[in-house]
């Protein structure tokens, strides 16, 4: 009979469905998270999410081979549409015919997912390098737009290098925050956010760094194309070089008067923040 | 004068210098200091500019104040430009706050030769002092050994810096007599000597002391400037490939000469920056320090120039057909680089999965084999792509073809029925 799994989203949820299907001896013919739901002919199992379950799919599959945990992990974090398919058969090619495949890459179960891991890590490298922080009150904010999910894999590089300093990094995609403050990191949810107007500073800053980015060019040279090819213009949006002259202002005084509905600081960090726009106006 | 303005002119001034990486440093952070060199083995590009070279580093000049008059340099002391320097704490305060909102991955630290070289050397290891000590930074820093400089101040530069840079700008010793009057091949190859010697010992040193201080534990680089002069690609690839061999650089960067002045001695200004040419010799450099090429396979005195229409590898590839076809499943690591449109990546890929059984044309694309080019030159289990058939002519052709889309497109010139110049 075929049965479509249903489960939360989460990379517990997903490692459940795997740990569902070979206790049901049943090959789901979809793997859909909650909020995808469609109409179907197929009968469909919700899928509770276990953590022990979990723990013992990825404990087996990191026994077969440690690079397939990795890639399984990996994978879950891309955007291939329908990665719980590919990874799905990624894992029961694994189980069954043991870890002899992963050294071909272009091997059918393993190439979608490799091919897709390989476009995470390449956007999370490149936005090592462009994610921009401002300063708000002591506290650095920045956004990205990625379209993978790539805060899991920046927490590390981004914690290491600001280690006594406290940030947030807000994942417009994906709705989600990667808070860090004196050595604990978060990711949590968060619906809506707002950056605050910059101040006299963090404007000046600003102006200097867009100064640089403008004069560092040599005009004998101009390559737009060489540039796009190296930066592609998805990334521009939340770079501070290429914004219009409104961002290089600072905020008009008196600075203090909270405007109702427009964040002028930043949650207190430590505490998880609750979703939506009113966990912003709280000052630190 | 405002940072702002300060920054604008230093920026100008240091924006020749091709050198822009953040590699081979690889330092964790540390406690109670602020920033890492470790993002990536590679180095971490943080923006790129309209020329579409990367920024990674804030790179100015202390100052664009120099006693030396190089023909070919906008900082000459009789070219009439606006002067201006940083002070250590403006250098430090701008590199740090830049840091923490990660526009850079460190700083690039350059100077016009300010009073003596003695002098700017000593100003350039306040800076960083300033930055290292009272600041914390732990990020990376490229500092340039300016020759002629003392060797005690280099050491001392060199424990303060990540990578070292002595750039020898001109190619050959006449061009420098010309063109750098106030310059000598000596004074440019001590340094880099010495910053190799003291590295060497740092590592020696560090295998036995944990702790021990590293000398610019991300090596040393340099530039060369690709169309001031006469010289041809294989002398200056013959150059590169000495440094490689006998002072272990870590790069040696192309700069194509951008004409900032009129003078007999050097190209007029209207000429354009040979950038394809720049381009194939940075082609050239990663088959020297990656494919196991020598320069006297790739050029000769007969043919002293690289071809504008193939990139040296198809190059070298078209000039031993009697090498191809490779088999992909049997041949060496070695072998398999020298196919064009296959790379380290992608022949790794290779030796690791042809152990599971033979591999077919078909598989190639998906293990990152680029088979616009890669399909003339080898047979996978004895066959070559489906349907292909070439002939020496057509060959050429669809190399030149393949590569096209990639590279600058040159400037086009309106027809004109009558040509002025015989009008």
């Amino acid at each position: 009979m075929e049965v479509i799994y249903q489960y939360d989203g989460s990379f517990e949820g997903f490692l459940c469905c795997i740990f569902d299907s070979y206790l049901y001896k049943e090959i789901p013919a979809a793997i859909q998270c909650g909020e995808e739901e469609a109409f179907t002919l197929f009968a469909s199992r919700a899928v509770a999410s276990d953590r022990d379950h979990a723990a013992r799919v990825l404990r087996k599959v990191s026994a077969c081979a440690p690079e397939a945990g990795r890639l399984l992990w990996h994978g879950f974090l891309t955007c291939l549409p329908e990665k719980e398919q590919y990874l799905y058969r990624f894992v029961a090619k694994l189980l069954r015919d043991g870890p002899g495949f992963l050294r071909d890459r272009s091997d059918e179960t393993l190439f979608p997912v490799a091919r897709a891991v390989q476009h995470l890590l390449g956007e999370v490298h490149l936005l090592k390098g462009f994610v921009r922080f401002s300063e708000l009150g002591g506290v650095l904010g920045g956004e990205i737009e990625p379209k993978n999910q790539v805060l899991p894999l920046l927490r590390g590089h981004f914690c290491a290098r600001y280690h006594n300093e406290r940030f947030f990094l807000y994942d417009r995609t994906h709705k989600e925050a990667l808070f860090y403050a004196e050595g604990k990191a978060v990711i949590q949810p968060l619906d809506h956010f707002q950056m605050a107007q910059p101040d006299e500073t963090e404007a000046h800053y600003r102006t200097l760094w867009k100064r640089f980015y403008d004069t560092v060019a040599i005009k004998e040279r101009y390559n737009p194309r060489c540039r796009m090819t190296n930066m592609p213009k998805r990334y521009w949006n939340t770079m501070t070089e290429f914004q219009g002259e409104d961002y290089f202002k600072p905020r008009t005084p008196p600075a203090d008067a909270a405007i109702p509905g427009v964040p002028t600081a930043i949650p207190a960090l430590g505490t998880p923040p609750e979703s939506g726009p009113s966990a912003l106006a709280s000052a630190p | 004068m405002d940072v702002l303005e300060k920054l604008t002119i230093l920026t100008a001034a240091a924006k020749y210098d091709a050198a822009c990486t953040s590699s081979g440093a690889r330092r964790t952070a540390k406690k109670g200091a602020i920033g890492n060199t470790a993002s990536a083995p590679a180095g971490c590009c943080h923006s790129f500019s309209s020329d579409g070279r990367c920024v990674t580093l804030l790179k100015v000049l202390l100052t664009n104040r120099c006693v030396y008059d190089c023909k070919y340099c906008v900082n000459r002391r009789s070219n009439e430009a606006e002067r201006a320097a940083f002070t250590p704490e403006e250098l430090a305060d701008l590199t740090i706050s830049f840091y923490r909102r990660n526009y850079i991955e460190g700083l690039f630290l350059s100077s016009g030769v300010f009073r003596s070289p003695d002098y700017t050397t000593e100003l350039m290891i306040r800076t960083l002092t300033l930055l290292r000590e009272h600041y914390r930074f732990n990020g990376y820093i490229h500092a340039k050994a300016i020759p002629g400089a003392s060797p005690e101040l280099i050491e001392r530069l060199g424990f303060l810096a990540d990578r070292l840079s002595v750039n020898i700008e001109l190619p050959s010793e006449n061009g420098l007599k010309s063109l750098a009057p106030d310059k000598s091949k000596r004074s440019i190859l001590t340094p880099m000597r010495q910053i190799q010697s003291r590295n060497r010992q740092s590592r020696e040193e560090l295998v036995k002391y944990r702790h021990a201080p590293r000398f610019a534990p991300a090596g040393q680089s340099t530039q060369l400037i690709v169309g001031a002069t006469a010289d041809t690609d294989f002398h200056i690839l013959r150059l590169s490939q000495g440094l490689y061999d006998r002072y272990q650089l870590k790069r040696v960067f192309y700069s194509a000469y951008v004409p900032v002045v009129e003078h007999a001695l050097l190209p007029a200004k209207d000429v354009k920056p040979p950038l394809l040419r720049e381009h194939r010799l940075y082609q050239a450099d990663w088959l020297l320090r990656f494919y196991g090429f020598r320069a006297e396979e790739l050029l000769d005195e007969a043919h002293p120039d690289f071809d504008t229409r193939v990139d040296p590898k198809c190059s070298w590839a078209l000039a031993h057909l009697d090498f191809f076809p490779v088999e992909v499943n049997t041949a060496d690591y070695e072998a398999l680089l020298r196919v064009p449109g296959l790379g380290v990546t992608s022949a790794k890929r290779i030796l690791s999965a042809r152990r599971l059984g033979p591999l077919h044309t078909s598989q190639l694309s998906k293990l990152g084999v680029v088979m616009k080019r890669a399909q003339y030159f080898l047979t996978a289990s004895g066959r070559m792509a489906d349907g292909l058939r070439f002939t020496p002519d057509s060959l050429l052709r669809g190399l030149i073809a393949a590569e096209k889309p990639l590279l600058p497109e040159p400037d086009c010139v309106q027809l004109s029925l009558f040509d002025p110049a015989t009008a």
